[in-house]
């Protein structure tokens, strides 16, 4: 009985998946983005750098890169503190 | 609708990954497959990031040996540098969650997902 | 995985693989790539070597390596040089770009063969942030094989 409510509301979300999915905006037109137009064409002279993806990810956007720095060390030390007792003469 | 089924062709793909995912996730009771689910829902969102930003006949935004009609219709740059980050942190995730399932196992001698609910020792 | 097959894999390819990781840290200013997927594949590269050998010798091949120090000394030069561009602007600028410093040339406008020389502080956070992936990645994996007890080969 349960299980069979649970495929039903299953059944009824992967539906509504695929309605919102049709009817989004058409795949290759973006809405008009002026910050993106500023990153392409002033990436070359301001951060001297020819790939513009990594400009903004180190250079405009440098903080998201510290915030994401500082999760990737807390999860290493995290798991290194989880599994701390196996490993008999661990390094 | 869009004219034809087939234009948001990358967006239907999006949705049925993420069926996927919510189907194990809700229906498997082995651990390491709603590990695997989490993983593949974390993937279908990084795919409809980057299909967000695409421009029609664009080219990819790097300047080094570009081809020459390249300068103006490059396609954005920003959704590629937040998928970046969304992948380390699931990544980051990932490597936790199989930490504790590891735990999980030493502590209680199964991995069923039914049988691991009482707070025991 | 400590058969015959992988080992003589794993001899002939992993310097080859450290190589190509760290060309994609180096050069990640002109071509596709940078710190987290140069910092990837390098890691791949120690992976591959650690899944290839048996415990007391992958504990010989990785006492030496300072692992997370390593990864300290990643977390540390990105503040570094967040903290570099505090004295006249703000936090995390590109005070080294278009100066007379290590990477701090100029690029010309429009389509160009990329030069190394440029990058400004693109290039020191590609290399921090290239060295703290590849200690994490590697550290984590280190550490689930320790408990894994491979003993002897395979066949």
């Amino acid at each position: 009985m349960r299980k069979a409510l649970g495929l039903f509301a299953f059944l009824a979300f992967v539906l509504f998946l695929f309605a919102a999915a049709i009817s989004l905006r058409p795949f290759g037109e973006p809405p008009h983005a002026e910050m993106d137009s500023y990153f392409i064409e002033h990436a070359q002279e301001e951060a001297s750098a020819n790939n513009v993806v990594t400009s903004v990810v180190f250079d405009y956007r440098g903080f998201d890169t510290l915030g994401e720095a500082t999760v990737l060390f807390t999860a290493v030390s995290g798991v290194l503190m989880a599994l701390r007792h196996y490993g008999g003469k661990e390094k | 609708m869009n004219g034809s089924l087939f234009v948001n062709f990358p967006f239907i793909v999006v949705a049925l990954l993420l069926a996927l995912g919510f189907y194990t996730i809700g229906f498997k009771r082995n651990l390491i497959k709603v590990v695997i689910g989490v993983e593949i829902l974390e993937g279908a969102v990084n795919m409809f990031i980057v299909a967000l930003g695409y421009v029609k006949g664009g080219y990819a935004p790097i300047y080094t040996q570009a081809p020459q009609e390249a300068v103006g219709k490059m396609v954005l740059p920003t959704p590629q540098a937040l998928t970046l980050t969304s992948i380390v942190i699931g990544v980051a995730v990932t490597a936790l969650m199989l930490a504790f399932a590891v735990n999980i196992y030493r502590h209680y001698g199964t991995l069923d997902v039914t049988r691991v609910r009482r707070l025991r020792g | 995985m400590t058969t015959t097959i992988i080992k003589t894999t794993t001899r002939l390819l992993a310097p080859l693989i450290l190589v190509f990781g760290s060309y994609i840290i180096l050069h990640g200013h002109l071509t596709p790539g940078g710190g987290f997927q140069g910092g990837a594949v390098f890691a791949s590269g120690l992976i591959l070597l650690i899944v290839a050998n048996v415990r007391d010798k992958v504990q010989e091949l990785f006492e030496k390596t300072p692992l997370t120090q390593l990864e300290s000394l990643g977390a540390l030069g990105f503040l570094g040089i967040g903290l570099l561009g505090l004295m006249s602007y703000t936090f995390l600028k590109n005070a080294i770009a278009n100066s007379g410093f290590l990477f701090g040339g100029t690029t010309p406008q429009g389509i160009n063969p990329g030069y190394l020389n440029t990058g400004g502080t693109l290039s020191y956070l590609n290399i921090f942030v290239g060295t703290k992936v590849l200690a994490g990645l590697t550290s984590i994996i280190l550490i689930f094989f320790l408990i894994l007890r491979r003993e002897r080969d395979e066949w």
